[in-house]
């Protein structure tokens, strides 16, 4: 039998079916071919936010077996450990039924099922008269979902500025130091060009987004003998397959990249050439002390920057292409001293201070290994250059006979992203990549349309205006480009609940869920009415400092009001967060209705060309829930807000599908790019079709367009990839994308510390802009390192993501439990030695928040000043469907209960949120702990232990066997 | 290994019951024990008593013991088919044997070839269920030499002490039979401590780097596949404490064969009564006794599964 | 019938990649959601939310820290059913339920003879066999007879489970029978070792193993970064190249 071209991921010859399908014939009576599906329905999956293409089959209404889409530009057919337990997360027995209203106190779980119509009028009722009156009382915030357009332009609409997802307590470091820095960002926004690439270093990753599509490029790797280096304190996952496994110490990753920068300058190791045509490197900066406009660009009357000519010994704008710039040197422009960006960075980084030998010992790696690393970097970038044989244009028209490439590249997420100096460390990476000329390049790092932007990207954040029944006047959430873009009063009181755009969080990009609770509670800097949230479980395992978090959620004033005044949650799922609302919305499942991964958010695209995908139902719900956009599009329409109502008033939206079909954000553009216009024939730009959603689920639930060759590379600077972003609306202008090595922004803030400046930070503010917001990346101690005494404190504790989880939801499945149901926390062996424990003894695990304990397992292949643990295992009892004698919650603990949210007290006595102080991104990994021996009486059980939720009515008791299948395999066998 | 209860039992009471069996199969046919109803009665129906009690408790561990019959299939690659076989054929010959010996009183002629028919087939039953145990490559403590001379000097043991028990009680007994239960224990006992001596010195060539066909240096487990434990760690991973298997070694050494020994060699001599009453006492003690050697068996034999786990 | 054929027409199994695999279970749960609904369906899970939920699975990821005197290395461990050559827990078992298929060498359970002895799990040296207490049987990886001649499927996707979800390509399917099959020639090209040989059930299946530490490492021949030797040092090379 012949075999067809090809498809998906695993395709290797290797990996083929046979070449001779036809069943033996054996004669055991074995059916080798038995029906498997009466339909088989191609949607996106919902186990992870990775949004990989799934064929759900099913058989008798039920869902018999879900794979990875073959087609699917994201997964190509492959499947994680998540996706393919998809079924149990579907039939959970933590499915929530109906709404529920509270009856009992709060955090109790106890409520009493109420009808839709109810939930509508009392949400309907309370926020109608909070628009009436002032829309920043209502605080809306969504956790992991993925139709943050919808929600933001909902809040934009209502006329709050008290939005955000999750972004902020996740990874918005990686966001922002990416687009403020190269106008993308690493995170599933870019990806390493695996096909080509034949150096990746890998820092900080342990299974986060994208966690396919690296799973897949890894496998490339390996299957070509491409060297991987990883930089991560755990030996984990992907660092378990790592050629070279780095156990850096937390935190300090910014110093040993800069060592690597310290080291390439010195050998001439960077692509000048790169610098000068993609790069600030060669824009003048002013240098003068005390100017109130001393670290700013020089710029012409137009605004232009500009740079020194070498030949014509003049100044000329820095965009012009026949130019000759400096790229080092000092200049006198119209009487102001001013050097190139690129001489303060060889300033800077060339120092002393920045060698492999003065880092070494706080980054826990030998400074030869640092220097092989470095030599290693410099010998792929520059003497394995690759070049692909195809001809492309750039923007000023240059044509190019082939595309040539660097093949180092880099990947970095969270280990980087949650400390305190994340956003410079994320800088520092992106300066690494930048100065071995890398960065969309053959072999390098890729950007997924629609990035790159101009970094930072438009637009500014909205919300400096709120006035009753009036919408916003942009989106919520932006990118601010200087002090006047901040949402601060005129004393510099944030406007802000989560203090975003504050000067305690100026870049803060995706806001700061993570402060929203503690913030509400204190009213400051305002008391609110409602706080409404979507699917993260602020209650457990989202927040830091758990106990206190619950303490304020549950907290009444004097007259024994909730300070809290009232929470609406929705999720599908019985969470420990559900019991804390006082109306609760049930959603559905992911197979249970429809979602747009969308150009507008999310989309996914990759490096070769952009996309986006849908959800829509392949299964009928079987209890009384509603798609939670659905609810908020209802919701919308009854309190009439503007973009929800027709002009009669009469409901805009019949449903989310409704909406992602006919919504447009500006004309021609809505939430899918794909089958556009009348009739379907446009892409990106054009009318809305009735019948999108019918091409998507023809086409296997996804649209992806494949760029021509010549678009796919240097897309910050070639003219037929920017023609054609600026056709789909991704930017505005067919210009060219310039590296931000230095922050112009970042300086202004700086300025603004000195002083400078019509919005000024108050005084106690100032040194700390002054220092943080560096317009190069530099680095320093995470915070509750330098303010804890280290001897007492002398680890540091982390918490990875299991590969087979996603946050909390896998405890609820059956089968993705099974794997992992209690977490160890993993002790070095030599550590655990001079501390005197020995494997599977019990320990409390101690920081200046608190205390946790849990079970310790002994490892080689971790930092040994580091202590991890899987995250989110833990449970508390009576929630997700467990029974009480589960190990989640008697074994299983919860770092997050020693987390912090507050920083030290600083000499002010002002505690800010344990955050980035640049971005206000959460700094999980900054937590410093010692581990001390429990005694013999408290070993086997983990403390602190929670009060029992009550369940919701008609909860049934989670089974005793569970037999998914056998139903399947008892109809076959009847029917033979 | 788990110790399982029905398989402790079974293996335990069917020894003692084909020891039995084939010693009075042997004596009795060829009218070395005289044909005495009552007598042949009880000693018959203790025998086939046993095995019956023995092989009914090891569908105790099956899952489907109504497919028990399909056993009987596979003799020629299963040695527990073929135990099978050969436990249901040897009471062909038993029965014969026991209706001849002890309805007709008969010896010799076809009650004896009965007889001996049924003793070939006890020790061929003991032999395949010894080889049970001794095949399995993956259980070094059983894949040994020590395991089917093991079976059937343990089966030729309690089967001795049961005989004279009986014999004794029946006051037919004789100090030839005492001092052969006593060799015989005291063969048991020395191959045990044999044997516990070759197993505690075994030099097993499956290592978790061979489990893991990872070369060289020390291979540690990380992290189970699942937190809880699962089949094969219950059935399989089973493990015992140093101390605990020292203080059951001795155990086993005191019931299964230090006493017996001890009841035995004071019984020589003594009036019929006393020899009666020790004779039985070291019969139940060792049986005892054996309980604890074969729960120590599985116990202290370890799967090469558990190098998987790290165990 | 338990006793082996003399000979398969082929030897089907699996080619596990050690130094490619992430622990990521996909494997696993791709393996439980296809087979708990297929030939040997359910694969029953007891206690499913409770504090001693076990369920039957066909395919189970260790993880190990391997430690030699070059280096340590995280090793992720897919463990299933090897489909040995020469199997005891085929021979060993009394009823013909386990048996091994001469057209393709898959060791299957026919589960409607199975007693439930469990004496083949005993045999079975790597814990490749799993009793499901619910219904009294054991069971076990099929290597998707189910699927890898499956009509109803589309042609592509007639391989293991396992192999069709396997985020690395860690996962490698054919016949190891045939010297020029490419699951033979990856073995050959990579070494591939079988486990426990020393039992000597001759397994199909065979494992890649790590590449770190080894001389088939990913390795790049960088010399020691030198200095720029121009006057002016760094900026001196800087002006120099761009003047060039």
């Amino acid at each position: 039998m012949s075999q067809g071209a090809p498809r998906g991921a695993n395709s290797a010859p290797s990996q083929r079916p046979l070449a001779d399908t036809r069943a033996p014939d054996e004669g055991d009576g074995v059916d080798t071919s038995p029906d498997i599906s009466d339909s088989i329905a191609k949607t996106t999956c919902y186990m992870c936010a990775c949004r990989c293409g799934i064929d759900v089959h099913i058989k008798d209404g039920k869902v018999r077996y879900i794979n990875g889409n073959k087609d699917h530009p994201v997964n190509r057919g492959v499947i994680c450990g998540k996706g393919s337990a998809g079924i149990m997360q579907h039939y959970s027995p933590a499915r929530l039924k109906k709404p529920l209203l509270r009856t009992g106190p709060r955090g109790s779980g106890e409520f009493r099922e109420i009808e839709w119509e109810e939930a509508f009028s009392i949400a309907t009722e309370r926020l109608s008269a909070i628009r009436r009156t002032d829309p920043k009382k209502l605080a809306f915030f969504t956790g992991r979902d993925q139709s943050q357009s919808l929600t933001g332009w909902w809040a934009s609409q209502f006329g709050t500025p008290n939005f955000a997802a999750h972004g902020g307590f996740c990874s918005v470091n990686m966001a922002a130091g990416g687009l403020y820095t190269i106008g993308g960002s690493f995170w599933e926004f870019g990806e390493p060009d695996w096909d080509n690439t034949k150096y990746f270093m890998l820092f900080g990753v342990a299974e986060d987004h994208d966690s396919n599509p690296i799973k897949i490029g890894l496998g490339k790797l390996k299957a070509r003998g491409a060297k991987v280096v990883s930089i991560n304190p755990c030996r984990t996952g992907y660092n378990a397959i790592a050629d070279d496994w780095i156990g850096i110490r937390p935190g300090t990753d910014g110093l040993f990249v800069f060592a690597l920068i310290h080291e390439l300058l010195k050998a001439g190791c960077v692509d000048l050439d790169y610098l000068l045509r993609y790069t600030n490197a060669h824009v003048l900066v002013i240098q003068e002390q005390n100017a109130a406009d001393d670290g700013l660009f020089v710029r012409d009357a137009a605004g232009n920057p500009l740079a020194w000519d070498r030949m014509a010994k003049t100044q000329v704008n820095a965009t012009d292409a026949s130019a000759k710039p400096a790229l080092t040197g000092s200049f006198t422009v119209d009487g102001r001293r001013c050097v190139p960006v690129f001489q303060l960075i060889a300033d800077r980084y060339l120092q002393e201070s920045y060698s492999p030998d003065m880092v070494a010992e706080r980054c826990g790696v030998p400074a030869d290994t640092i220097r092989r690393i470095a030599a290693e970097l410099a010998h792929v970038a520059f003497e394995q250059a690759i070049e692909l044989p195809v001809a492309w244009t750039d923007w000023p028209g240059r044509r190019h006979e082939t595309i040539k490439g660097r093949p180092v590249a880099m990947h970095a997420m969270r280990g980087i992203s949650a400390h305190s100096n994340g956003f410079h460390t994320c800088r520092a990476i992106h300066l690494l990549q930048v100065l071995l000329g890398t960065v969309d390049v053959p072999g390098g790092f890729r950007f997924k349309p629609p990035y790159p932007r101009s970094a930072p990207p438009g637009p500014k954040p909205a919300g400096r205006h709120v006035k009753p029944m009036t919408p916003l006047e942009g989106m919520p959430l932006g990118f601010v480009c200087g002090p006047d873009d901040l949402l601060v009063d005129e004393g510099g009181t944030p406007l802000r609940i989560d203090k975003a755009y504050s000067w305690d969080a100026p870049l803060a990009a995706h806001g700061l869920m993570h402060t929203v609770i503690r913030n509400a509670w204190a009213g400051d800097p305002y008391p609110i009415d409602t706080l409404m949230m979507y699917m993260s479980n602020m209650a457990w395992n989202s927040s830091m400092n758990t106990v206190e978090t619950i303490a304020m959620l549950t907290d009444t004033d004097e007259a024994g009001n909730y300070k809290i005044p009232f929470i609406i949650y929705s999720d599908a799922y019985y969470s420990e967060t559900v019991p804390f609302a006082d109306l609760v919305l049930p959603d559905t499942t992911y197979l249970e209705r429809h979602d747009c991964i969308s150009l507008l958010d999310r989309p996914i695209s990759h490096a070769d060309g952009p996309g986006d995908a849908i959800r829509h139902p392949v299964v009928e719900p079987d209890r009384d829930v509603r798609p939670f956009q659905t609810v908020l599009i209802e919701l919308g329409a009854r309190l009439g807000l503007p973009g929800f109502v027709n002009e009669d008033g009469a409901a805009k939206y019949r449903d989310y599908a409704d909406y992602i079909v006919n919504h447009e954000r500006t004309p021609g553009i809505g939430p899918l790019a794909g089958w556009r216009g009348k009739d379907g024939a446009l892409v990106g730009n054009g009318e809305p079709n009735p019948d999108q959603l019918q091409r998507y689920i023809d086409n296997g639930g996804f649209w992806h367009h494949d760029f021509s060759a010549d678009q796919r590379y240097y897309k910050m600077a070639n003219r037929s990839y920017l023609d054609f972003a600026v056709q789909m609306g991704f930017i505005a202008k067919a210009e060219p994308i310039v590296f931000q090595l230095y922050s112009e922004p970042m300086q202004r803030f700086r300025l603004a510390g000195r002083g400078h400046g019509r919005v000024l930070p108050p005084e106690s503010e100032r040194s700390r802009i002054e220092t943080c917001m560096d317009p190069l990346p530099f680095w320093y101690a995470p915070f509750e390192e330098a303010a804890v005494d280290l001897q007492k404190y002398p680890l540091h504790a982390l918490t990875q993501r299991p590969m087979h989880m996603y946050h909390s939801w896998g405890s609820q499945n059956a089968w993705l439990r099974q794997i992992t149901s209690q977490n160890r926390l993993f002790v070095h062996h030599r550590t655990a030695a001079s501390l005197g424990l020995v494997d599977d003894d019990w320990v409390w695990i101690e920081s200046i928040n608190g205390r946790v304990k849990g079970q310790i397992k002994l490892v080689d292949g971790v930092n040994p000043d580091t202590v991890w643990t899987w995250n989110a295992i833990g449970k508390r009892r009576g929630s997700w469907g467990l029974k009480d004698d589960a190990a989640e919650s008697n074994r299983g603990f919860l770092l997050n209960h020693i987390i912090g949210d507050q920083t030290s007290a600083d000499k002010n006595g002002k505690r800010y949120s344990n955050s980035d102080p640049v971005t206000g991104q959460a700094a999980w990994f900054d937590l410093r702990v010692r581990i001390v021996k429990c005694a013999a009486e408290e070993a086997g059980f983990t403390e602190p232990q929670f009060e029992r939720f009550q369940q919701p009515p008609h909860f049934e008791p989670a089974p005793d066997k569970l037999r998914f299948g056998a139903e399947f395999r008892m109809k076959r066998e009847a029917a033979e | 290994m788990h110790p399982a209860f029905s398989v402790v039992f079974f293996t335990t009471a069917t020894g003692a019951g084909y020891g039995l069996l084939a010693l009075l199969g042997v004596l009795g046919g060829v009218g070395a024990i005289p044909a005495d109803f009552w007598l042949g009665l009880i000693s018959m129906g203790l025998a086939l008593g046993l095995i019956a009690a023995g092989l009914l408790s090891s569908t105790g561990h099956l899952g489907r013991p109504e497919r028990a019959w399909r056993a009987f299939s596979q003799w020629r690659s299963s040695w527990l088919s073929r135990e099978g076989v050969a436990s249901v054929v040897t009471f062909v010959p038993a029965g014969l044997f026991g209706i001849g010996w002890v309805f007709f009183g008969h010896t010799g002629g076809w009650v004896a070839i009965a007889g001996l028919l049924a003793a070939i087939g006890a020790v061929v039953t003991v032999c395949t269920t010894g080889m049970i145990y001794a095949s399995l490559k993956p259980i070094a403590q059983w894949h040994s030499r020590y395991t089917l001379p093991g079976y059937l000097i343990f089966s030729a043991m309690t089967g001795g002490v049961l005989l004279n028990a009986l014999l004794q009680f029946f006051a037919i007994g004789s100090n030839t039979l005492l001092a052969g239960c006593v060799l015989l224990t005291g063969l048991g006992w020395g191959w045990k401590l044999a044997t516990w001596r070759y197993n505690d010195r075994l030099e097993i060539p499956t290592t978790a780097n061979t489990a893991t066909g990872l070369a060289g240096g020390t291979v540690r487990s990380m992290e189970w596949p699942h937190t809880e434990e699962n089949y094969l760690l219950k059935e399989m991973g089973f493990r015992i404490a140093r101390k605990h298997s020292v203080r059951l070694r001795q155990i086993a050494q005191l019931l299964a064969f230090g006493l017996p020994i001890v009841l035995l060699l004071a019984a020589f001599g003594l009036p019929w009564l006393f020899v009666a009453v020790l004779s039985i006492l070291a019969a139940v003690i060792q049986f005892a006794g054996m309980l604890v050697e074969r729960w120590l068996f599985f116990a202290e034999a370890k799967h090469t599964v558990t190098l998987y786990y790290g165990r | 019938m338990t006793c082996l054929p003399a000979h398969t027409d082929k030897r089907l199994g699996l080619v596990i990649d050690l130094d490619t695999c992430v622990g990521c279970q996909a494997c696993v749960t791709a393996c439980k959601e296809w087979n708990t609904g297929g030939h040997m369906a359910p694969l029953t899970d007891i206690d499913p939310y409770g504090g001693n939920v076990d369920g039957v699975w066909f395919n189970r990821v260790h993880s190990y820290e391997h430690t030699t005197e070059m280096g340590g290395r995280t090793v992720n461990f897919p463990r299933s059913c090897l489909h040995c050559e020469t199997p005891a827990c085929v021979t060993v078992c009394p009823t013909g339920a386990s048996y091994k298929r001469a057209s393709d060498g898959i060791v299957l359970i026919d589960e409607d003879k199975c007693i439930g002895c469990k004496l083949c799990s005993w045999a079975c040296p790597y814990g490749a066999r799993e009793f499901d207490t619910d219904v009294g049987v054991m069971k076990k990886c099929t290597l998707c007879v189910d699927r890898i001649y499956n009509d109803n499927l589309a042609e592509d996707d007639r391989v293991p489970a396992c192999v069709a979800a396997c985020p690395t390509s860690a996962r490698h399917f054919g016949d190891l029978g045939d010297p020029l099959s490419a699951v033979s020639q990856l073995v050959a090209e990579r070494g591939g070792v079988d486990l426990m040989p020393e039992m000597g059930y001759h397994p199909t299946n065979k494992y890649l193993p790590p590449r770190a530490h080894t001389t088939r490492a990913a390795s790049v021949p960088a010399p020691a970064l030198e200095p720029v030797r121009t006057e002016g040092g760094f900026l001196g090379w800087v002006d120099r190249m761009l003047s060039n």
